[in-house]
This record gives structure tokens, sequence and C-alpha cells, in this order.
């Protein structure tokens, strides 16, 4: 198992980079530097990410790690165009070609978080009237799968992470913490993306639906999926991982 | 050398006018003037045309627009009828016709087949018109879309871009209250398949004589100040539903004096326990049916 | 894919005041834009000057149609008025704030629906009927309403009836501005979550203006921040929301009451 340690020094800000993009790769970032500004409270600046890089190829799962406000959760939102980065660039392959995440127009992101790039997120923006079968099967639909198909895919995700039925037909309002979770995660697992980012997937979990979500990640790393995570929970990460990238705190 | 003008304005001396007064009450330049809005309203069938209303000696909503065209158009050799309701003998037909008669000293008549120029609120006469004859109609509110649009501005617009379809609404609201276009009278026609008219207040039964008549159509609202017209040989389409086409009113009566089963009759209570009698709107229609029914040599 | 509408430097001034400056975005296929600002951003002037209904200083707004035969993109500005009311009648939809802006008080409900049908020539009485059930049952308002009068319905039926109206068509673009201001949140609720169904079922685009960030937030793909006549930010919803780089859009954020 490689480690790739990467300590967070100061770097001169790089132009993109001509380098040729491994073939067999899916995700390819290179060289990350993001910051935030709070022009409400003095203007006053944070660097998170100096530099940061990583290649992911069919059927890695990697791991970020690292202390809390280290930077893992900016470098994965990054990754998912939630957080614009302030240099660098995010290689996806995408439709048989490489796009760059980092500089991609608005429709193009659409199309990549449609059908190349999956996010399983600690939160579940619930919408009062729609079942949880609904709002899980909605990525799949975007994609284009019959709805009828695309329930029946969820339903069968649901049974497994031992969602109880009663709560399929209901909305997800009034579902506890780990019930939400798991009807995100049934969410993004029903897509087959290539590459699937996960922010701490199972901290809301028992053992046993623990053990079902490592099963599920083990199945995608099969297919063939890249997975990059955030897990809290130590055996769950030692089962599914491959590959690591710490974070470390700047002083 | 001036031209001969056709003879509008000095009647025949033998003829006695009331003096003081012009031909026909108005004066030349307005008579002009309405002409010529006449003459574009012809030229644009039932494209509403704005004029110079004048003040004349009865107040508005009592047929002025009908007077100022009639007026307009009149000419000393013409025959003028007059009718109200299909009626010659009604308070406001017989106060008409002896105004003209007074301001232009022309000759009166009660039968369509005599008249050159006939004025008319709310009828159009049984018997065919024939070419050469010019109707004039009073018209109340000539706006076939005033109902749904308030602002003139915007149903300018929409006349000038075939933008109809609020009518329909109005047909479709008709339907929907009663089951059936419910609108007896004033129902909107489309003229040359392309501008939307009121045809004044007439029953809907006499739209369809308004199709392709040989006879020229005018359209006077004195108080909204806007004319219109159809000439001779236009198409004049009452509007409908394919499910609802346009049908006419039915009687299942004839007419008590004349036995006509094919005239627009009105309904006349005659007594305190209900009795009633269906008898012609239009009187003349109806006397000459009668004339025709007496046995040769009775009076 | 080619964009569905391109607005190209558009401005609107009122005397000395800018209310719209050199705002500048492009629209694709399916896409919900929003446009958030406060009032007197200048978004509602925006959207009312792209749908021409009052004229703009200058800029250019092309629309190409999917319906436009000759698949030429039309140039809003310089089209005649006709051409611009078919548009508005077919491919385009407006809703407003007020849904008695919106639509026919005086005629029923059934009738608001089918005058967009009526306008475009259907003069079949039953279908027309047939096709405002429908759109009724889609805008999720009793069909047994449809012949009363709009003034008796509660503000959400209005204004889910303007919906219905202006989708009857089918339209590829529609404008919103405000569609759920003054209403409760409950109402509110149902009228975003079936007009999410709505965009989705019926693959529409949308330019969606408001002040509410719980709207955005659950509508719109794309996000345009405006400030006194300017575009401050751009980005997808979560971006602008989550990662906020100008001043005036993190001031925006932070305000918020609800997460």
């Amino acid at each position: 198992m490689s480690d790739q340690t990467y300590l967070l020094e100061r770097l001169p800000v790089f132009s993109p980079s001509h380098k040729p993009l491994p073939d067999e790769a899916l995700l390819c970032a290179r060289d990350l530097y993001k910051g935030f500004t709070l022009h409400n409270q003095g203007g006053i600046h944070f660097p998170v990410l100096e530099g940061v890089s990583l290649i992911v190829k069919p059927g890695d799962c990697v791991a970020l790690e690292g202390a809390s406000g280290s930077g893992k959760s900016t470098f994965m939102r990054s990754l998912y165009a939630n957080y614009r980065v302030d240099s660098g660039e995010i290689w996806i392959k995408h439709r048989g070609q490489w796009k760059d995440i980092a500089t991609a127009q608005a429709h193009e992101l659409i199309d990549i978080r449609c059908y190349s790039l999956g996010y399983v997120s600690q939160f579940l923006r619930v919408i009062p009237r729609v079942s949880a079968v609904d709002v899980a099967a909605e990525p799949l639909m975007d994609t284009g799968v019959e709805p009828t198909v695309a329930k029946d895919k969820v339903r069968s995700l649901f049974s497994r992470l031992n969602l109880p039925e009663r709560l399929w037909s209901i909305s997800p309002t009034t579902f506890s913490g780990g019930e939400k979770q798991r009807v995100n995660i049934a969410r993004a697992f029903a897509v087959n993306y290539p590459v699937l980012l996960l922010d701490e997937p199972t901290s809301a979990l028992d053992a046993d639906n623990r053990s079902v979500v490592v099963q599920l990640i083990k199945e995608k790393k099969q297919q063939g999926c890249a997975l990059i995570g955030i897990f809290h929970d130590q055996s769950v990460r030692k089962q599914v991982c491959n590959q690591s990238l710490t974070f470390a705190l700047h002083d | 050398m001036t031209a001969k003008l056709p003879n509008t304005t000095t009647p025949d001396a033998a003829i006695s006018v009331e003096p003081g007064f012009n031909f026909a009450y108005l004066d030349e330049q307005t008579k002009r003037s309405i002409r010529r809005s006449l003459l574009k309203a012809v030229a644009i069938p039932g494209h509403q045309i704005p004029f110079s209303s004048r003040e004349m000696p009865m107040s508005y909503g009592w047929g002025t627009g009908g007077i100022q065209v009639t007026a307009s158009v009149i000419g000393a050799d013409d025959t003028l009828k007059v009718i109200d309701q299909g009626a010659d003998d009604t308070t406001n037909a017989v106060n008409i016709r002896r105004f003209f008669k007074k301001v232009c000293g022309i000759k009166t008549t009660e039968e369509t087949t005599e008249a050159t120029v006939i004025q008319t609120r709310h009828r159009v006469p049984e018997t065919p018109l024939r070419e050469g004859q010019t109707m004039v109609y009073q018209v109340p509110i000539p706006e076939p879309l005033r109902w749904i649009e308030p602002s003139e501005i915007e149903t300018r617009k929409m006349h000038s871009l075939s933008e109809y379809g609020a009518m329909h609404v109005k047909l479709y609201e008709d339907i929907t209250r009663f089951g059936h276009i419910a609108t007896a009278y004033d129902y909107p026609v489309m003229v040359n398949d392309r501008y939307m008219m009121r045809p004044s207040p007439i029953p809907r039964f006499d739209n369809p004589k308004l199709n392709m008549s040989p006879a020229l159509q005018l359209f006077g609202a004195g108080r909204e100040k806007r004319l219109y017209a159809v000439p001779p040989y236009t198409t004049v389409k009452s509007l409908d539903f394919e499910d609802h086409p346009f049908s006419v009113e039915q009687w299942d009566k004839p007419c008590e004096f004349c036995g006509s089963t094919e005239s627009y009759l009105d309904e006349v209570v005659t007594d305190n326990e209900g009795g009633r009698l269906w008898i012609c709107s239009d009187t003349d229609y109806c006397n000459r049916r009668q004339a025709q029914m007496k046995p040769v040599g009775e009076k | 894919m080619k964009p569905l509408l391109d607005v190209s430097n558009l401005s609107k001034t009122y005397g000395a005041v800018r209310a719209c400056d050199r705002i500048s975005f492009s629209l694709y296929p399916g896409q919900i834009l929003g446009i958030i600002g406060e009032s007197g951003s200048g978004k509602s002037t925006l959207l009312s000057a792209i749908a021409r209904q009052i004229p703009a200083d200058s800029g250019k707004v092309t629309y190409h149609s999917p319906k436009n035969g000759t698949g030429e993109p039309l140039d809003i500005f310089s089209i005649s008025e006709s051409e611009r009311r078919q548009l508005m009648r077919n491919e385009w939809g407006f809703v407003r704030q007020h849904a008695r802006d919106g639509l026919r008080m005086k005629v029923t409900a059934g009738a608001n629906i089918g005058e967009r049908l009526m306008d475009t020539g259907h003069r079949h009485y039953g279908n027309i009927r047939t096709e405002a059930k429908r759109w009724l049952e889609q805008v999720e308002i009793p069909t047994n309403r449809m012949d009363d009068l709009p003034g008796t319905f509660s503000g959400g039926m209005q204004q889910r009836l303007q919906l219905a109206r202006v989708l009857v068509t089918q339209p590829r673009l529609v404008l919103m501005d405000e569609p759920t201001g003054g209403l409760d949140v409950s109402v509110q609720a149902r009228l975003l979550d079936l007009m999410r169904q709505l965009v989705r079922s019926l693959n529409l685009s949308v330019i969606l203006v408001t002040h509410d960030i719980g709207v955005i937030r659950l509508l719109a793909h794309r996000l345009l921040v405006m400030n006194c006549g300017e575009v401050v930010e751009q980005g997808l919803t979560d971006q602008v929301l989550d990662d906020p780089h100008h001043s005036y859009t993190q001031s925006l954020i932070s305000a918020t009451l609800v997460p």
C-alpha cells in the first residue's frame, strides 16, 4: 500500500501544466490552491489547500486523512466543484475525454456531475413532499434510466442498507440521521459513476450497516469505479482503502 | 371651370326644407370629412375608423352615429327608410325620418324595396337587399374586444396583430355557463377573413344576411366616434367552435298576422293572463305578405 | 450543446440609476438560472428587458428557437412586435409575482388556461376543455374548480393557475418573477415542489428572479448574484452559496436565517 504524504508548504503558484495525463487514470488533480477571504470580517484570508495533487485509477479507494480543519473536506468539495479553487487543474475523464473541472462552464459541470462524478454528502436535502424513493432515484433518472427501473434499483439498495420498508414512500424529513445517510448512500451508489466522492459515509450507521457500506464500496471497486473518501471509522478505512492522502494543519 | 358636383346641397325649390339648416343638417366640410373616413372604412372592411363626431340635436345613445353617416351620404334624390327594431312606426324611427325630411326634404318610405338608404337600429330587413342600396347601422359599442380588454391601445394592437383568441374565450365562457353560445345579438363576426367586427345589436338571426350582401353596409357609433363598413359581396362569418357551430334562432309558431315561418318574430304579451302573440318584427315585410294574402278585390 | 438564450451586455438606465449594467450570460436547455439580489438590485428590470416588455438601452438578446424551422437565432430586440407576441404565446412564458397580473380575473379558470390555446387557433370546445382539465390536474387544482373565477381561489391556487396558463402551450423558456412572493411558507413549499417537478418533466429552461435563497437552493442549477445593477458573482448554485467570493454575496448568505 503506497503512502503519499504531502506537507502543506508554501509553494509558488504554477500556470496550468501541460504534462500528459495518464491514460488509465479517471481523475487527476494537479497543484490545487484554495483559500478563503472573509470580506465582512476585515478581509482576513485563510489558505487551506496549497499545491495538493492526486491521481486515481479504476479500483482505487483513496482515504483523505488529517485533523479537523486541515482541508480534507475542502479538497473533496473542490473536486466536486462545490468550492472553486484559486489555481490548479482537476482533470476528469468525462464521456471519453479529459475535462478540467476547475475551468469548466456551468453546463459542463452539471453534465459531469450527472454522469461522471458522484458525491455522498453528509447532508441530505429534504423536500417535504418527495418520498425517499423519489429522492434517491432522481440522479439515476437524470441519466435517462426509466423511472420504474430506477426506483427498483433504489429499493434494492434500500433493502441492503436495512432501511425499513415503511419509510420508503414517505419524505425523509422525519428520518433519523442514520436513515437519511442511507438514503444518501443509495442515491449516489445507484448510478454507475466512474468516480465517487464519499464524505463520512458511515458516521451515523451501526456496525451492521457499516459492513453493508463496506461491501458496496468493494463492489464498486470491482466494477472499476474510483472512490475518494473521508472515513472517520478506522476499521472501514482499513477494509476498503488502498491509498491515503494526508492533510496537515497550518501553523 | 369647376366640375359639376352631385346635388347634395341645394334641394329642388319644390321640396320644403327647414330654414337655417344646411342640407342634411351637417355642414359640407363635416360631410366631406365623414365621407373620407367612410372611404377608408370601405377600403378596410370591418376595421374601425375614428371620425369627428359632431353635436347632433339628440343625445348620445339615440343613434347619432347612424344619423351622421346617413347625413353624409344622403343626396337630394335618395329615398330614405328608417326602422327601429324592424318597425317603421316606433317613436325613434318616426322621429329620425321626420328629422331627415325636415333638413333634406327628400322622399321617405316604409317599403324596403323602394328605399335607397335604410337606417336601422337593431334589425336587418327580411326583404333581401339589392345592389345600389345602402344600409346604415346605429352602433353603441364598436369594439368587439372591449369586454375582455378595457385598454384602447391594447385592443388596437390586438386588431392589428389579428390576436382574436380572446373573443373565443367569451364564447367558451358562454358554453361553459349556459351550455351553448348565449350571445343573442351583436354576435361577433370576422369580416373578409381579417377583421373582427361587431355587427351592432342585430339579433344573430340577421348575421347571415350580412354575408355577401349586394348592398353597401355602413356602421356609425356617435358616442364612441368610430365608423366601419362592409362593402358589397364581402364575406362575413360568425364566430363559433367546431363542435358548437353557429346557429340562428327558431320559433315553433308562425307569425300571427302573415303566417311567415321564415322571419324574425317578436313576442307580444297581450293580457295579464300570460297570453302572447308572435308577430314579424319587420313591419314592412309583414304588411306586404298580408297584402298578398288578401284575395283580389277585397279592401 | 448550444445555448438556448444568449444575453449580451444588456443595460438599462432610469435617469441616473443604472438598473442593469452590461449583464451577460447564457442559458442552456433544461437549466434553471436563478437571479438573486435585494429589492432594487435590478433583477426584475433585467427580466422585463429580456422579454422586451420594457426597452433596453443597449445589448443583445439572442434566442435559439427549437421550434424555428430555419434554425436561425432570433435577435429579440429586432424582431417585430407581432413576432415577439407570438413568441411570448408559443415558446416563452412569464409567471408574474402577483397572479392577478398574469391572469384574467373575470373569466373562469378553464378559460384562463384555454386562452393561449384559442390564441393559437384551437377551435374545438371539447378538446380545449379536456386540455384545460389536464393542466389543472398537473398543477394540483381540483378539476371541479374549472368553472370558477380566479377571484375565488386562494393565493397559492392562483399562482398555480398562472403556471398552468403559461405551460399549456409547452413553452421552452419560462421567466419567473418572484413566483412565491407573498405566499405562506407551506404554500410556497408546495408551489416550489410543483415547479421543480414540472421543470424536470417538461424539460423547461427557466430564469427565476427572487430574493429568497431557499427558493434558489431548491430550484436553481445556476445562480447570478446582482447588486446595484451588476452581476457580482455567478456559478453553480451550490458553488455560489457554499463558497461565496464577493463581499456582497458573503453578506447575503450570512444574513440568511435558515440554512
